[in-house]
């Protein structure tokens, strides 16, 4: 992230970490709990979500100025719905081998309130490169914690990572599927909502943790030149 | 049609105004004067819902040909799988025969049965049906039979069972839904179309019984809908 330029590479690093949806935000707990049941699954949910995200924050940032403010919540959900039924109708017709496989995650991020947060909060008071910049990281951010959270349950789970990632992304990606633990006898509760929302609360209190030491850190190196200073006058 | 150059001027001299009237009035100092009033306000959203329920109709006009082209092909490959190509040189999707299964509990009130013909000989039948009491809703599936009742292969079209636990009903997870070919109702006695939890004759997932024990039922059951029919179905 360091060789992007202002305001880039802010919008990056709040995508991805500060300001993630889920860790930062606490948005899109809805599909998120609902769909990690495997790493595959969290990837599928994951890529769909950003690809609609990049397009509702460009359409939204292009027409910010034809959106009146006291009736921009009914437009920014017609213009999600429709974009949301739009590449779903799309994908059917042309993309269908997909479609079977995402189908389920395309209709489910209609309750990703995530898209609505981030058109409310940036993409209606941003040009447009700064939206589709924000959507991209949002998004990836957003399937980065999937990705992880549904690593994580299945493991636990099934002792599995990746597991059917060949039927989402073809044969060529068959090498993602390995078994972790051999003869793991299952973890039924993992699968289960409630193990997604345990699992959850570990990553973000992992994610705090990490947080708090780079904190201290911080602290650290301020300090002592501080007291320098202080010596010196 | 032919236009005089003079025509043409004064059309493209009336599209420049337009275009220009378009510019001034899309500038954001004026759209910024004009959002506050209702009327654009009303009109916008107006226009916004209209953009958008017009882009959806053209896409979903233009698009279910498509579609239905798409859910055609789909079926019949589903319908290959449970009845091998051999049993058959008809079309699948032409040749088939509606009959009322309300009484079966098999998720429909009537059974479209597509019926394999060689040499103008039913051979082979195949119908969807649905277990409605799934651990997390209704499973869909589809199977063929001979003409004796034989089952020639069952395969699980769509569900929302656990994943990891319940979805081994799926070919693609696990080859436990091969293991109905060649049961019929007549080589296996009611109480062993169950699962062995249940006395029964089939296996049950580790961690998820109610999966298994609802797809063996529903074939159980519709496998009756063919016994009753077997006359009609097998002599058309």
């Amino acid at each position: 992230m360091f060789f992007l330029a202002e305001p880039y590479r802010k919008i990056a690093t709040d995508g991805i970490w500060n300001n993630n949806i889920v860790f930062g935000q606490n948005l899109a707990l809805c599909p998120l709990l609902a769909v990690t049941g495997t790493a595959t699954n969290g990837l599928g949910m994951g890529l769909a979500t950003l690809v609609v995200i990049i397009a509702s924050n460009g359409l939204i940032s292009v027409t910010r100025y034809l959106i009146p403010s006291e009736i921009r919540i009914p437009i920014f959900v017609l213009l999600i719905a429709a974009l949301v039924t739009l590449v779903d109708i799309l994908m059917n017709a042309w993309a269908h081998e997909l479609y079977k496989v995402l189908g389920l995650f395309i209709a489910l991020i209609v309750t990703n309130c995530a898209l609505l947060g981030r058109a409310e909060a940036f993409a209606s008071k941003q040009p447009v490169k700064h939206a589709l910049w924000d959507g991209l990281m949002m998004g990836l951010g957003f399937t980065l914690v999937l990705v992880a959270l549904g690593a994580a349950r299945e493991i636990n789970a099934t002792g599995m990572l990746f597991a059917n990632a060949s039927l989402l992304l073809g044969e060529s990606f068959r090498f993602l599927e390995v078994t972790i633990i051999p003869n793991y006898k299952g973890f039924l509760l993992m699968a289960l909502p409630p193990g997604g929302f345990i699992m959850l609360a570990f990553l973000i209190v992992g994610k705090r943790l990490i947080d708090q030491k780079i904190a201290v850190k911080k602290v650290l190196l301020i300090v002592p030149s501080a007291t320098l200073a202080e010596e010196e006058a | 049609m032919k236009l005089d150059p003079e025509t043409i001027a004064r059309l493209k001299e009336k599209i420049a105004v337009y275009r220009e009237f378009l510019k001034n009035w899309l500038e954001p100092s004026n759209l910024a004067r004009l959002r506050p009033t209702l009327e654009f306000q009303t009109g916008i959203l107006a226009g916004f819902a209209l953009v958008a329920s017009v882009l959806l109709g053209v896409t979903n006009c233009s698009t279910e040909g498509t579609v239905q082209r798409r859910l055609a092909e789909d079926l019949k490959k589903s319908l290959e799988e449970v009845v091998p190509p051999a049993f058959y040189d008809n079309d699948l999707l032409q040749d088939t025969l509606t009959i009322p299964s309300a009484e079966y509990n098999i998720g429909a009130n009537e059974t479209t049965v597509y019926i394999a013909l060689k040499s103008g000989k039913v051979t082979a039948v195949c119908y969807k049906f649905i277990a409605p009491d799934g651990y997390s809703g209704a499973i869909n599936m589809i199977m063929g039979l001979d003409r004796d009742g034989n089952i020639l292969g069952v395969r699980v079209l769509s569900h929302k069972e656990t994943p990891g636990l319940g979805d081994k009903i799926e070919v693609a997870k696990s080859n436990w839904i091969l293991s109905f070919v060649g049961r019929s109702l007549d080589n296996l006695t009611p109480a062993q179309w169950a699962v062995k939890k249940d006395g029964g004759d089939f296996d049950q997932f580790a961690g998820a019984t109610i999966t298994p024990r609802k797809s063996v039922q529903a074939i159980y059951r519709a496998l009756q809908l063919f016994k009753d029919h077997q006359p009609q179905l097998i002599n058309p």
